[in-house]
């Protein structure tokens, strides 16, 4: 079940991500890392409380310590504006518009998935890029948050099981275990 | 009661005007106008558990401020661009209980003794107010001892054949250097250079009740997870131990009440939105060189050279590629190796002024350092099938190696902070618009100092170097944006003797207001080529200890 998306919307942008990460035999891709998940979790970070924006420290537990990660901070007044304006839009409200109009990120994955098409999933693999490369803008912000679903740390709700961070040899946060001086000297 | 001091800003210029005024037994309050992550909220006087290794919280998600959405500034080039070109980010510094002091990889070198009278050693250069300082470097240097010993500084007296003289050692000794930095350091070596270990505020060893370092290699942009990194967490820690202090986070200073020459206090607006008036006997304002400069215009100062002669650092950037090697960056402080070179002149370097048709010129210091995390690699990878076998390559992460300089500004009229016209921040007050655009002083020092670097990848090995910079420049094509990188600001808010040029005293006593004190890198007269925290710092404890009538060094007042 999404948490902001509709069905169809998350079954369209699950086949987006796996365009752009696809997976092989031993490559784990978008499909792999949960990066749909990954979306559709800060499209709806204020469906939780405290919203999903950022998760706490100092460690996540996975070398030691404490899972602090899994306990998000809240959100004062004034950044609770500021990624409800990101997230949602300033949708007409003064408050939001001291600057003008800000389009949200929902309004700007509602319209571009619908862009691509309600027949999206069914298309062949060269039919959804040629899509996706139709719309640029969409594009570049739907591979912004791909990386950050592929490669960011799990509690966000990708990189899952860290098969990202597994695949390209990173550790990822190892406080507070951290790396001997040895291996920050030695080849 | 009122406090007998505010000090606007909790960066490493707030905060150690902070401690030395309260070791000196006054009270003081200090605003800050972002959340407090720093400190432990039960306990003030402990650090907070908020850092960690998270590449979306710290990169993506501006978790150390300011939001660009609801504090955006202006930028453009010049005054023929319009009233700006972009809106959003522009040479963010954080906004946050600690300020700068928090993302920074902790590299704290001193100026060197020339830096204070660069007129005088080197003369003018045509369409820049090239100064003197207004004090020299034997005035600073018991402050800059101080100041090293009170956020705790490694590094290795002695390794910098063109360093400043010193009182005495660094309170500890260099950290684990990086594979990356031994490489180059030698290449380097080879070139004719002069390599060393950086000096760092990141502890090497335990210090002052915190541990050393465990080069987890999420250092520059991060706030410390073990605070290992001691500026300004051991200024505020100990500020608030002396009980003499209150921290007011997401408190936002929107002006500076004055009654003829001095201030009686400030205006703030809360976190609710609610706006008071706090009294106090000094006002010292420690926001930086664009958001200092941006209250004292809010305050209605009127000065010539208010919010003029901004400096950054030009940065020459010049990478390599070593395909065979894997350089793990990702493992130790940043940056562990600099050199001093392009800030020293020889022959070949007057000569090469002079054939850009200037008398003179200087570059920086220069970082050795390597790549970054795997979301910024991804962000400059291909989407599709190639995809998964690039990152695991790593080229970006793990077989290229950068020389970055910071490449000295001078001080030009027309680059500046002022208030745009038209934007607003979510509290509605108007924003600093930045106008900057380097000079060409700064590019051929960058050209000049580019090319010997890319020498020395050469030497350490790199089957390909690019030469590029911040701002991007025409002259090689790439980093186009006209928006500096650099996060060193210096200068809008000038010390000097006279009045009529300078906003500020020797002391940073703001001349017009008596009762006003400038602590931070805004008051800088030339930007140097080093990176500007420590001098910031030592100048901040320096005019704390005029106004307390105390030397460096004096005991608590308990």
């Amino acid at each position: 079940m999404p948490v902001w998306l509709s069905d169809q919307e998350y079954a369209t942008l699950r086949a987006a991500c796996a365009q752009m990460l696809p997976s092989g035999e031993g490559t784990p891709g978008a499909e792999e890392a949960g990066v749909a998940d990954y979306i559709d979790g800060f499209l709806g970070a204020f469906v939780f409380d405290p919203p999903r924006i950022w998760a706490g420290g100092p460690s996540s537990g996975r070398h030691g310590g404490v899972h602090g990660f899994a306990t998000f901070v809240p959100l004062p007044p004034l950044d609770e504006l500021a990624w409800r304006m990101r997230i949602e839009g300033s949708q007409g409200r003064p408050e939001r518009e001291f600057n003008g109009p800000v389009v949200g990120l929902q309004e700007r994955y509602r319209e571009g998935l619908a862009a691509l098409g309600s027949d999206f999933t069914e298309a062949d693999g060269h039919e959804q890029r040629r899509r996706l490369r139709d719309d640029e803008a969409f594009c570049e912000l739907l591979w912004g948050h791909c990386c950050e679903g592929m490669y960011g740390a799990p509690e966000y709700g990708g990189n899952r099981d860290t098969v990202g961070w597994e695949y390209i040899d990173f550790e990822g946060d190892v406080q507070p275990r951290g790396y001997t001086d040895a291996e920050v000297s030695q080849p | 009661m009122s406090p007998e001091a505010i000090i606007i800003g909790s960066g490493p210029g707030g905060s150690t005007a902070a401690e030395v005024l309260t070791r000196a037994g006054w009270s003081v309050v200090i605003m800050e106008k972002g959340r407090n992550h720093l400190l432990d909220p039960d306990d003030l006087t402990r650090p907070a558990g908020d850092y960690s290794n998270d590449e979306i919280k710290f990169v993506s998600r501006y978790f150390l401020g300011p939001d660009p959405l609801v504090e955006p500034r202006a930028f453009r080039r010049s005054a023929d661009e319009g009233e700006h070109t972009h809106v959003g980010e522009v040479n963010s510094i954080p906004t946050t209980v600690g300020g700068g002091g928090t993302h920074a990889d902790g590299k704290v070198p001193r100026f060197r003794e020339e830096d204070f009278g660069l007129f005088s050693a080197y003369g003018p250069q045509e369409g820049a107010a090239v100064g003197d300082w207004p004090l020299d470097y034997d005035e600073l240097e018991p402050y800059y001892a101080e100041v090293e010993r009170a956020i705790g500084v490694s590094g290795r007296a002695g390794a910098n054949p063109f360093a400043a003289w010193r009182s005495g050692p660094y309170p500890m000794p260099p950290g684990a250097p990086m594979y990356g930095a031994v490489l180059s350091s030698a290449a380097a070596e080879k070139v004719g250079l002069h390599p060393y270990e950086a000096p760092t505020a990141a502890n090497s060893i335990a210090y002052d009740g915190r541990p050393a370092c465990n080069n987890c290699g999420f250092c520059a942009f991060f706030g410390c997870p073990i605070h290992a990194k001691g500026d300004p967490v051991a200024l505020l820690t100990k500020t608030m131990a002396t009980g003499r202090a209150e921290l007011m986070a997401e408190t936002y200073v929107s002006r500076i009440v004055t009654d003829g020459r001095r201030a009686t206090g400030v205006e703030f607006v809360d976190r609710n939105g609610d706006t008071h008036v706090r009294k106090a006997e000094l006002v010292v304002v420690a926001g930086g060189a664009i958001e200092t400069p941006r209250l004292l215009l809010l305050s209605g100062l009127d000065h010539p050279a208010l919010g003029k002669y901004l400096m950054v650092h030009f940065q020459t950037i010049v990478v390599g590629h070593f395909p065979t090697m894997r350089l793990h960056p990702q493992k130790g402080r940043s940056v562990t190796h600099v050199h001093d070179d392009a800030m020293v002149q020889d022959d070949r370097t007057r000569q090469a002024a002079v054939g850009a048709g200037l008398p003179w010129f200087r570059g920086g210091l220069v970082e050795h350092s390597g790549g970054g995390h795997p979301i910024m690699e991804a962000l400059h990878s291909p989407w599709g099938r190639e995809h998964a076998r690039v990152m695991r390559e790593a080229n970006l992460r793990e077989r290229m190696w950068a020389f970055i300089m910071q490449g000295e500004d001078l001080p030009y009229a027309t680059n500046t902070v002022d208030l745009s016209p038209s934007i607003r921040d979510a509290r509605g007050f108007p924003v600093a618009r930045v106008t900057y655009n380097p000079g060409h002083h700064e590019l051929a020092a960058s050209k000049y100092h580019g090319k010997i670097l890319q020498t020395v990848l050469e030497e350490m090995g790199a089957d390909w170097v690019i030469h590029t910079s911040s701002p991007g420049v025409s002259y090689h094509g790439l980093g186009t944006t006209p928006i500096p990188e650099s996060r060193h600001v210096m200068g809008t808010v000038r010390m000097g003797d006279n009045p009529e040029t300078s906003v500020v005293d020797r002391w940073g006593r703001v001349h017009a207001l008596d009762n006003v004190v400038v602590a931070d890198s805004s008051v800088f007269v030339t930007s140097s080529g080093y990176g500007p925290t420590l001098t910031l710092v030592a100048l901040a404890a320096r005019a704390a200890h005029h106004l307390a009538g105390t030397t460096p060094g004096t005991p608590s007042g308990d």
